[in-house]
């Protein structure tokens, strides 16, 4: 019999394969297709302290085996989430992870004392959104700002394990791996969408309102693989890997690297399923290579 | 619970520049009712990561499986792959999504605009052949379902950019002589690209009359989940084509966003 939970920092998931942050809402629209218990954990939608209301549409974009976005984290506010998603969220037997940014430090902090307060199972501090012109991106290009806030909400998250989502819009992704590393994180996950842009080449104008997005799908899956293989490396935290996955041999891929687990994101796009399929079939990989548990995977990769 | 429907292509008819598409949608339609102006998602090909939102033109329900009707042009990629396919092969459908008009009782004033004029077919059929169509196209060469439109409705007016057919100029002009004339109308319904809502529902409110409108925008997961489709509303809010519309009332949307 396959053991299919896996720990990631402290946090048992009953599987290792948990729905990405922006792409699942608070899992309201999904639950309607499954029991979201099925799942390893949630990755809610960012919040922020305050409501946002995104950037102007058109927000996304199809591109080779990608698709852009620039959504902008419209969200109802980390109060709202705590009122009335949470709750809902809760009904069921997973995981909740909720994820968070702010435009200073002292926002992350604040949002962690209220979402450690309310019951969260892990916090994912998002010092790596593209599509934020304040906080976001800066916090996840520069060593001491990520460093910084990364200690802000470990000081203020009462114990909940805090889980940094890394950039991949920098040199060298081990630098801040190894900076949140230093200032207390728990565990990193990456990657965060690669920023990109798509041109209508009749009208001569970006297919997104904000002329640039972030780029997911299976086209930043090799990118993801070999990022999660570095951070695995140059730091002894937990990962979680996410990138570009749509089936089971995209999350061993992921896994082998050194993740503990893994994250689907716009694979549910094209089928709401897609969670569970990617589940069932890193099982059956794992099977056949004749492992007892799915933890087995973790850091296998035989590099030349 | 949602399910996603392997749909059998059971005919496919060129139809000026769109394709009329009748799909086996298994008990889609029984299970969870339809209502005109909703839309399925179709997943066009593995290569292409997001499906294509397609509005409902008809359905069909019987024990004997149910069917639902699209009418779509060849804009890009997916559409040209789903306009590939033969008949007899299947399609994966997510459906019906949004919420669509309400057209119950009549009678209407229904106005379509270029691909938005099929889903209006239906609203003639929820309103039980009491309403009144509006429809304009580019030129004769684009007027699509218009003997359609004659028998389940019980005037059709057309409007061409080009004058090639009926009435030259846009749609906004008709609807106010009709309105003007007529003072019976429950609703205007509409569906067709942004200016031309945005001017026929300017008409709709100096008449005092309510207006439906049906919003398009790129989508991604279709349920309402991802925000990408966002609309801006009068009153500051966003809200998200896929799940809160596609249909609004007009005096909720921002115009000028």
């Amino acid at each position: 019999m396959l053991d299919l939970s896996v720990n990631l920092a402290g946090v048992t998931l009953k599987n290792p394969v948990v729905v990405a942050s922006g792409t699942f809402g608070f899992g309201r629209e999904y639950s309607q297709f499954y029991d979201l218990g099925e799942l390893g954990g949630i990755c809610a939608k960012g919040l922020t302290l305050h409501p946002r209301s995104g950037n102007p549409a058109p927000r996304i974009a199809e591109t080779p085996m990608g698709i852009l976005n620039s959504v902008g984290l419209e969200n109802p506010g980390v109060d709202t989430f705590v009122a009335e998603e949470l709750p809902f969220l809760r009904k069921f037997d997973t995981k909740i992870i909720a994820n968070i940014s702010g435009n200073t430090p002292e926002e992350y902090g604040i949002m962690c004392e209220k979402l450690s307060g309310a019951g969260v199972d892990m916090i994912e501090v998002n010092i790596s959104c593209p599509n934020v012109k304040a906080g976001g991106l800066a916090y996840g290009t520069r060593l001491e700002l990520a460093a910084e806030v990364t200690e802000e909400a470990k000081k203020h998250a009462n114990g909940v394990p805090v889980m940094v989502k890394l950039s991949p819009n920098v040199t060298d992704i081990t630098e801040i791996a190894k900076a949140v590393e230093g200032a207390g994180a728990d565990a990193v996950s990456l990657i965060n969408t690669i920023r990109g842009m798509r041109i209508d080449v009749n009208t001569r104008r970006p297919v997104l309102k904000m002329n640039t997005g972030g780029l997911s799908g299976p086209a930043v899956l090799p990118v993801a693989v070999r990022m999660v293989w570095e951070v695995a490396q140059a730091v002894s935290l937990p990962i979680l890997g996410m990138g570009g996955v749509s089936k089971g041999e995209d999350a061993v891929q992921l896994m082998l690297a050194g993740a503990c687990a893994v994250a689907v994101g716009t694979a549910l796009f094209a089928d709401p399923f897609a969670p569970l399929t990617v589940r069932d079939s890193l099982a059956d990989i794992a099977a056949k290579q004749g492992l007892t548990a799915v933890s087995g995977l973790t850091g296998g990769v035989r590099p030349w | 619970m949602k399910v996603e429907y392997k749909c059998k292509i059971v005919s496919k008819t060129q139809m000026g520049d769109a394709i009329y598409m009748v799909l086996g949608v298994g008990d889609m339609v029984r299970s969870s009712g339809v209502c005109p102006g909703q839309f399925v998602h179709i997943n066009c090909g593995h290569s292409r990561l997001l499906r294509r939102p397609i509005s409902i033109c008809q359905w069909t329900g019987s024990k004997d499986g149910d069917t639902l009707t699209i009418v779509f042009e060849v804009r890009g990629e997916g559409t040209a792959w789903l306009a590939r396919r033969p008949v007899g092969h299947t399609v994966d459908v997510l459906g019906p999504l949004g919420n669509g008009f309400d057209a119950e009782g009549g009678p209407y004033l229904l106005v379509g605009g270029g691909i938005g004029v099929p889903p209006m077919l239906g609203c003639a059929g929820t309103s039980g052949g009491t309403s009144t169509a509006i429809l304009g196209f580019r030129s004769r060469e684009k007027a699509i379902l218009l003997d359609r439109f004659a028998s389940d409705c019980v005037d059709c007016l057309v409007a061409t950019d080009d004058g090639s057919l009926g009435y030259h100029g846009f749609v906004d002009t008709l609807v106010r002589q009709e309105l003007e004339k007529e003072n019976h109308y429950q609703a205007v319904l509409a569906c067709g690209p942004k200016p031309m809502l945005k001017s026929v529902a300017k008409v709709a409110a100096e008449f005092g009359v309510p207006c439906q409108v049906s919003m398009e925008e790129r989508m991604g997961c279709g349920v309402g989940a991802c925000l990408v489709c966002a609309a801006a509303m009068k009153d500051g809010t966003v809200k998200h084509v896929c799940k809160d519309g596609p249909v609004f009332n007009a005096e909720e949307v921002d115009w000028d966003a």
